[in-house]
């Protein structure tokens, strides 16, 4: 794997870690299985290209993504809680009007914004070149995303949330209005979602209708990836999980493409990326090293050090 | 040592005086290749432009570097695919399909692109100027030549009012052609009617859709329907419904005739550009080229099943006769 590879691999790790705060918001803290994200992924890049292309302001074409895709996720939130549409059909449904609905937007189904002025161009002059620049303004977004998401989540309104997921008619006896703050938490999780779309477009050079296919299916492996490999509980720690599970997962890929001198051609591509994020799974299972060795040593000091 | 440098200096001057034809490709080049899916017309364009560099002296395996890699139709891994091939820097890199072509050209400005099997290379901002592009990059379209297609349709079912098209409305290049098709078709008599599937498993329904409206069927180079043509043959046959195709490749797959070119040409020829570049000559310099050769493909029993006879001299003309 060469360093541009590598690092191409870490920004779009990035990119996706929003994704994957998106899927770990509605998936794990509130169990709503939403499968929205592969039509707000795209609605986001659409509405931040079009609007660029239109002339405006990239920073705010990129807000405008995120409150689309907060629409979305309302979208399917009212589906479900006002109308009784099982959650998951619920999604399934806005997932496929979007994908009108992103046609409609771009007016075609790809737009190009190569040449286009991006949220990367006030930065462009400072000496720093593409390949550095793109991952490093993607950390510094999903970093600022993540604490916001992490201060969310300890917050009294976060709790709640939280408590809405884990058991919704206590919640409900708590005096928490659950339709609604699901309905909040679908609006942030598809944000985030359609900022991730927005930043793709932009960092790529296009918006095309069919980036949001598997969108869902690379969210919650690098969700799944993250909690594996971390093993904690904490909230927090979790949502840190999350973004590293996603560069993770697109590091896989990068070997995957790398894998030649294997005997592997780009065909067998999905094969590998699946194998490897299943021994990502399986491996800390088996056997975690830094487990046995806190236990370990929790044991030597008597039990002293446990927490 | 000394032997081993002698036998290598003595190795590459029997190598120089072997040909002059291979003096160009004494030393080792390489070159990207890359596809947003498997898909039998785009890699045909690889294994031409890989055919037209062997012809010109650079074999794999010799002095060919020749890398390929699909995005197995993610963007996301296109995007991926195109860091990996930069970070390689590789001689020139041919992206085949729109979306490669645009991960490819927004991840380098140094290294020499070609990009091959693009509709519409201005809109989808790959070059400014296609005479003068620029820049590193240069490539070739693959527009169809649309009203030759039309006239093809008028000379073998002269009777036809309406022509149905099956397309889908979310490929870049489906969308410039069904523009073209409509503003073609109607010059020539031929009412459009639009049958739009958005994956392969829609075709069959969209072809349906147009039994009893349309009197001919005209499958333009659209992805999603040519990878599921032999549903489009089958609405044929049972309604003798004539099928033509944009592309010659689908006349062996039951399309009744096709004015075009084929995907393998396109490679030859984009393989030529490869050559230029590989020459020294600047990308930017190459104006991007259109397809130069069209060719006449028919299937006279497959026009039978479907209620027509195409006229013999039509038949004589034909580059290829599938029988």
């Amino acid at each position: 794997m060469n360093l541009v590879s590598f690092l191409g691999a870490i920004e779009i790790g990035f990119v996706y870690g929003l994704v994957a705060l998106g899927v770990y918001l509605s998936f794990r803290i509130l169990n709503f299985p939403d499968l929205t994200v592969d039509g707000s992924f795209p609605l986001g890049a659409a509405v931040a290209a079009t609007l660029i292309i239109a002339g405006v302001d990239p920073y705010l074409a990129t807000a405008c993504a995120v409150l689309a895709g907060m629409a979305a996720g309302l979208v399917t939130a009212v589906l479900n809680l006002r109308f009784g549409i099982l959650h998951l059909l619920a999604s399934i449904l806005t997932m496929i009007a979007l994908y009108s609905v992103n046609l409609r937007i771009m007016g075609r189904p790809n737009l190009a914004l190569i040449t286009e002025p991006t949220v990367l161009s006030p930065f462009e002059g400072l000496g720093l070149s593409g390949l550095y620049l793109k991952p490093i303004v993607g950390a510094v977004v999903v970093a600022v995303v993540a604490l916001l998401v992490g201060w969310f989540l300890i917050t009294e309104y976060g709790l709640g949330m939280r408590a809405t997921g884990a058991n919704q008619r206590m919640a409900r006896a708590q005096g928490i209005d659950t339709a609604r703050v699901t309905g909040v938490g679908m609006a942030i999780s598809n944000g985030m979602v359609a900022l991730g779309g927005a930043l793709f477009a932009q960092m790529n050079g296009f918006a095309d209708i069919t980036i949001g296919t598997g969108t869902i299916v690379v969210g919650l492996a690098a969700v799944i990836a993250g909690e594996a490999i971390f093993r904690v509980k904490g909230v927090v720690i979790a949502v840190a999980a999350c973004i590293f599970g996603s560069i993770i997962y697109r590091l896989a890929i990068a070997f995957a493409l790398n894998a030649d001198y294997l005997g592997l051609t780009s065909a067998d591509l999905n094969l590998v990326t699946a194998v490897l994020v299943a021994l990502a799974l399986i491996l800390p299972g088996a056997r975690n090293p830094i487990t046995t060795l806190l236990a370990r040593r929790n044991a030597s000091r008597g039990g002293g050090g446990g927490a | 040592m000394r032997l081993r440098t002698a036998i290598t200096g003595l190795s590459a001057a029997a190598l120089t005086a072997a040909g002059l034809t291979l003096s160009a490709a004494a030393q080792e080049v390489t070159v990207a290749t890359t596809a947003i899916v498997e898909h039998p017309a785009l890699d045909a364009a690889r294994d031409g432009v890989r055919d037209e560099l062997a012809a010109a002296g650079y074999v794999e395996g010799k002095n060919l570097r020749f890398l390929y890699e699909s995005a197995q139709g993610n963007p996301a891994t296109a995007a991926q695919i195109a860091r990996k091939f930069v970070g390689e820097a590789p001689d020139v890199i041919v992206p085949i399909s729109t979306p490669s072509a645009q991960a490819v050209v927004s991840a380098t400005n140094e290294i020499p692109v070609v990009f091959t099997a693009v509709t519409d290379p201005v809109g989808a901002k790959l070059v400014g100027d296609p005479k003068m592009p620029g820049g590193n990059v240069t490539g070739m379209s693959d527009l169809s030549p649309i009203g030759l297609h039309m006239d093809l349709i008028k000379e073998i079912t002269p009777d036809a009012k309406t022509v149905g098209v099956p397309f889908n409305p979310g490929e870049a290049n489906s969308v410039t052609l069904m523009e073209l098709i409509k503003k073609e078709a109607p010059a020539r008599g031929l009412k459009v009617v639009e049958a739009p599937a958005t994956k392969s498993s829609e075709v069959l329904g969209a072809a349906q859709s147009l039994v009893g409206k349309a009197d001919v069927i005209y499958v333009p180079t659209d992805n999603t329907i040519v990878s599921a043509f032999e549903a489009v043959v089958k609405v044929g046959i049972d309604n003798k419904v004539p099928v033509y195709a944009g592309d010659t490749d689908s006349v062996s797959r039951g399309a009744i005739a096709a004015l075009g070119f084929n995907y393998y040409d396109i490679g030859r020829q984009t393989g030529k550009m490869v050559l230029r570049v590989l020459k020294g000559e600047a990308p930017g310099s190459i104006p991007v080229e259109g397809v130069e050769i069209t060719e006449l493909y028919v299937n006279p029993g497959m026009a039978q099943k479907m209620g027509v006879t195409i006229p013999e001299t039509l038949v004589a003309k034909a580059k290829e006769v599938v029988q």
